[in-house]
């Protein structure tokens, strides 16, 4: 299994100099993958703009949208934004989408929320005519089939888009439980529809590494950013990976179940953080050969 | 802070003792609109998970209770004139009455105001109250009063029971099964209390109206059922205490709570009776509510709001399974053949929680029996008189398919639709073969296409080329030749689902320019906007395409192969004339089911007639299109009917894509149930794809009679490639 980690764009008040920082020390660390997330009623940093920014001072580590609210722009716009990165990067773009569960981000983009399922299906088709057509609408790719598709949700209509379109499923974080039940869902859909190998599958997870008042403020920082939730917010918090060992055990629990990248996202923008979570899954043998997935 | 609870129930006297417990400084009156001695209902049932829970929130009550109930360990299933008992359940019951009188004591010792014969008339009274709960019952006024805050959803079932006591004893859970003339009624018992054992009995609508109980009397009700029970009863009367036949209602309510008014019990969700949950489930509601409340003594709403949020998703897993047992009892008719000990097991593991292995660790000679069953059923020689058989558990039982033996009822199919990369020629064989000596009964190859435009993919093979006529031919000597495995091949034609990119690429990516070939399908309409038009089939084209399928057959069957499947599944072909999404022909090969299956049913008998009597013929069919107007899972059983009368032996009931709109099922046990109820309903011996390899499943599978044979998920090597299994299996316990 492999490890990946967020960059803190979405801390209220990170600068751009930190993003850029953060980004150029993951090259150094065991990590594979380097992600941001997508959310538009919120101080979050634009993905794909970021995701350049971070290509352009590295050179090897992996770019993922984990993930991008597909139905916020069109499908020639999402293919041209993917395919730029990919293109910028070498190659080393993947692009998670989903279609997110907050109205206000629709509102934001004065776009219709009940009907973003559709869209994300005619999108999807898109995409696939965009990355393998003449590159009328963007720019050549890196590679062959241009960037990886990868899905979120939970619904079976996220599986099905998985077997028509998707490389791989990009589960939302929980317990290894939860993420479990997801990759047979994944891999079932995928076998069904006749698709050959496996399923490329990521999971996620929340961290704080320190003291307590360094957890405290992570803490607060979930709470904050899953408000919309009310009350269920605090079962996100409740699930902050906020020592060495729960990121082990976490880590371990998903390769168990079949994890074939664990993405984690810091809630303290800190570098140390950073600096700290190289040293945890150093330590613990976490990344690739540290950690097998299960057959 | 001034407490009101709604019902007095085993619900709201639990909560509003707990309440008290951990807020003496409260007030807390309850009001209820019966009075304080009135019995209706007979016993309750909990586990003894339960019982701990009581026991931390009130140890006093607990005390109580656990004098007064009583132990119960085995289950019974009395069928078609056989008793079969399991042990090792654990259930404890007490009466209803004496619970509440235990809890009304208690409430009453804790300073709790209860006012009985009482109702609240005006929800605005409510308004006097810091803390109002909503424990009154299934049918709440206060739900319905707020009902565009709670937003309730009611599932109706399609069975009719009532709920009546007997005082015949009974020692065990006991489900009966009796047939009549009007159909099947079956009758719940709990063990019983006392000199009175609770007999909830239930019977389909139709019965019901056959029956003519819609129109009788409880004295007429009470009557009939005692005739129907008569030799259960055993000269004992059947009591009723308002025992209306009701449809059970499944609740559900998006919103617990209405500002600082919160349901709690069966107000805010129901789970059908077949589980016993609903008094457990009201308790340890009012745990959660209290202990939520001893957090947040003046936060009333984050009080309710946890409350909620730890206890939906326990309650919502509870109603899934009770919703998987209400399926069973509402389709009994369903499994009305089975033999006493296959559906006693059917009955056991109806709601997937409770496996195989697990009903063994509770009663090892009841899973012997079991075993012993299932394999009698299916080997010819009679076994003498007196006589017991060590038999393997259900997966290594054999199985015989027209003169074909299967050694057990394991399956492989190591290839994926459209052949993968790299499986060609010998490499591939060996592959397969090495596959083969795992020990599965049946290997299954990747799908064949009997002509050049029923390929899927240009990666699809094609039986109709001489080469892998030939391959195929020395694949069988060598399976044959090296193993015990017997081989099956599936061969098909693609329709309008073909002239496809690879399936490494995903699904549904139409050829390109030279690359394409020409479609054919029910009806011109393509598969998905933007792909194109595939031509509607003309007669002379059917013969075409049919004759095509049995030179297919013919090929295989000189090649040595041991079984044959065709695929009419998954919108290809054969599924697009059965569909009416696909199919809009207006000759006499569109219209009505049977006219839409004119054509399928065309191929199969001619394969039929080509294939050896001797050797099964095997289908594929998809559970559903996954579509309002599409084929559902009834069409399907009209299907399977329809291919088992025209010589099928064998159908593998597969969920998965269909068409391009609609989106499946991809809860585990959904292929499952479909085979079920296909197999069931039809006739039809069928193929179901397991989730897990582990034998707990496969058992579970077979000793409940969803399926015959189990096929394996495919284990991709970590090469990425795909290659064939890796699983060794091995016969014996």
């Amino acid at each position: 299994m492999q490890i990946g980690v967020s960059l803190p764009s979405d801390s209220p008040g990170v600068s751009g100099d930190l993003l850029l920082d953060w980004a150029k020390r993951t090259e150094q660390g065991p990590f594979s993958t380097l992600s941001v997330t997508d959310r538009m009623a919120w101080a979050t940093y634009e993905p794909f703009a970021t995701l350049a920014a971070a290509g352009a001072v590295t050179r090897r580590i992996g770019l993922m949208t984990a993930i991008a609210i597909a139905p916020l722009r069109g499908g020639a716009l999402l293919a041209k934004s993917a395919a730029t990165v990919d293109a910028l990067s070498g190659g080393r773009f993947t692009l998670g989408l989903g279609i997110g569960p907050r109205e206000d981000d629709y509102a934001a983009a004065g776009l219709d929320f009940r009907s973003r399922g559709r869209r994300l299906d005619t999108i999807l088709e898109q995409l696939r005519a965009a990355f393998e057509g003449s590159g009328a609408g963007g720019p050549r790719n890196a590679s062959l089939r241009g960037p990886r598709i990868v899905i979120g949700g939970l619904s079976d209509h996220a599986f099905a888009r998985l077997a028509r379109y998707g490389d791989g499923y990009v589960h939302g974080g929980g317990p290894a439980k939860s993420f479990a039940k997801a990759a047979e869902k994944a891999r079932t859909a995928w076998t069904d529809g006749g698709r050959p190998g496996t399923p490329r599958l990521f999971g996620q997870g929340y961290f704080a590494l320190g003291g307590a008042e360094v957890i405290e403020r992570g803490r607060r920082s979930l709470k904050s950013y899953y408000a919309f939730l009310g009350p269920f917010a605090e079962r996100i918090t409740a699930g902050l990976l906020a020592t060495p060992h729960a990121i082990a055990q976490y880590a371990r629990s998903y390769a168990d179940a079949g994890c074939d990248e664990l993405l984690l996202l810091p809630t303290v923008p800190d570098l140390d953080q950073l600096e700290r979570l190289a040293d945890v899954v150093t330590n613990a043998g976490l990344a690739n050969d540290g950690v097998r997935a299960a057959p | 802070m001034k407490v009101l609870v709604l019902g007095g129930g085993p619900g709201g006297l639990y909560a509003a003792i707990l309440l008290r417990k951990v807020h003496p400084e409260w007030s807390v009156e309850l009001i209820e609109r019966n009075p304080s001695d009135a019995t209706y209902g007979w016993g309750i049932v909990f586990s003894d998970r339960t019982l701990a829970s009581f026991r931390e929130a009130d140890a006093t009550s607990y005390r109580e209770i656990v004098d007064r109930f009583v132990l119960w360990e085995v289950i019974e299933v009395r069928h078609l004139g056989e008793a079969i008992r399991c042990g090792g359940n654990v259930f404890a019951g007490m009466s209803r009455k004496v619970l509440l009188d235990v809890l009304q004591r208690r409430a009453r010792e804790l300073g709790v105001v209860l006012t009985f014969r009482t109702e609240l008339g005006d929800p605005s009274r409510l308004e006097a109250y810091d803390l109002c709960i909503a424990a009154d019952g299934a049918n709440s006024f206060v739900r319905r009063s707020f009902a565009s805050t709670f937003r309730p959803r009611v599932q109706l079932g399609r069975s009719k029971y009532a709920w009546f006591g007997t005082d015949q004893l009974f020692d065990a859970f006991t489900f009966i099964f009796r047939a009549t003339e009007h159909g099947l009624f079956q009758a719940h018992v709990y063990p019983h209390i006392g000199a009175v054992a609770t007999m909830v009995i239930e019977c389909a609508e139709s019965t019901w109206h056959a029956a003519g109980l819609d129109e009788a009397s409880e004295a007429e009700n009470v009557a009939f059922c005692e005739r129907v029970f008569r030799e259960d009863l055993g000269g004992h009367r059947i009591l009723a205490n308002k025992s209306d036949w009701l449809s059970f209602p499944t609740i559900r309510n998006r919103s617990w709570r209405h500002g600082r008014l919160v349901l709690l019990g069966d107000a805010a969700h129901t789970a059908h009776f077949s589980v016993g949950s609903g008094t457990k489930l009201a308790m340890e509601d009012a745990i959660a509510l209290a202990s939520a409340f001893g957090r947040h003594a003046v936060d009333v709403e984050r009080a309710l709001d946890e409350y909620e949020l730890e206890r939906r998703p326990v309650v919502e897993a509870l109603q899934q399974a009770a919703l998987e047992s209400q399926e069973v009892f509402e389709n009994s008719a369903r499994y009305a053949h089975f033999s006493a000990p296959a559906l006693a097991f059917h009955l056991l593991t109806r709601s997937s929680r409770i496996s195989y292995d697990e009903l063994r660790r509770r009663d090892s000679s009841f899973i012997d029996r079991i075993d012993s069953e299932f394999f009698d059923a299916h080997d010819e020689r009679a076994r003498p008189p007196g006589t017991r058989r060590l038999a393997p558990p259900p997966a290594f039982a054999p199985l015989r398919l027209r003169r074909l033996e299967l050694a057990n009822r394991v399956v492989l199919a190591p290839a994926p639709a459209d052949g993968g990369r790299g499986l060609r020629g010998e490499a591939a064989s060996a592959a397969l073969v090495r596959s083969a000596l795992g020990g599965a009964g049946l290997m299954l190859t990747e799908i064949f296409a009997v002509s050049p435009e029923g390929r899927i993919t240009p990666d699809c093979s094609g039986i109709y080329r001489a080469e892998t006529a030939a391959g195929l031919r020395r694949l069988a000597e060598l399976v044959h030749e090296q193993t015990d495995t017997k081989l099956g091949v599936q061969i098909g034609h693609a329709g309008r689902r073909g002239s496809m990119r690879p399936r490494r690429e995903g699904l549904d990516r139409p050829l390109e320019g030279g690359a394409a070939w020409p479609l054919l399908s029910a009806s011109a309409i393509a598969y998905a906007p933007g792909h194109p038009l595939p031509s509607e089939m003309t007669r002379a084209a059917m013969d075409r395409v049919r004759d095509d399928f049995v030179r297919a057959a013919r090929t295989v069957d000189r090649a040595g192969a041991d079984l044959l499947q065709l695929h009419a599944a998954q919108g290809y072909l054969l599924w697009s004339f059965l569909s009416p999404v696909s199919n809009r022909r207006t000759d006499s090969w569109g219209g009505s089911l049977e006219r839409r299956a004119a054509f399928p049913l065309e191929v199969v008998v001619a394969v039929r007639e080509v294939w050896p009597d001797t050797k099964p013929l095997s289908v594929v069919l998809s559970a559903s299109d996954w579509l309002d107007d599409g084929l559902g899972p009834d069409d399907v059983v009209a299907i399977a009917r329809m291919l088992h009368d025209r010589g099928c032996d064998l159908a593998h009931v597969i969920t998965g894509i269909v068409q391009f709109e609609g989106c499946p099922r991809y809860d585990a046990y959904a292929s499952t149930l479909h085979s079920d109820r296909v197999r069931n309903e039809s006739g039809i011996a069928t193929l179901v794809a397991v989730r897990s390899a582990t034998t707990d499943e496969i058992n579970g599978i077979l000793a409940a009679g969803r399926g015959d044979l189990c096929l394996l998920p495919p284990q991709p090597s970590e090469a990425g490639g795909f290659d064939p299994h890796t699983i060794v299996v091995e016969g014996g316990a």
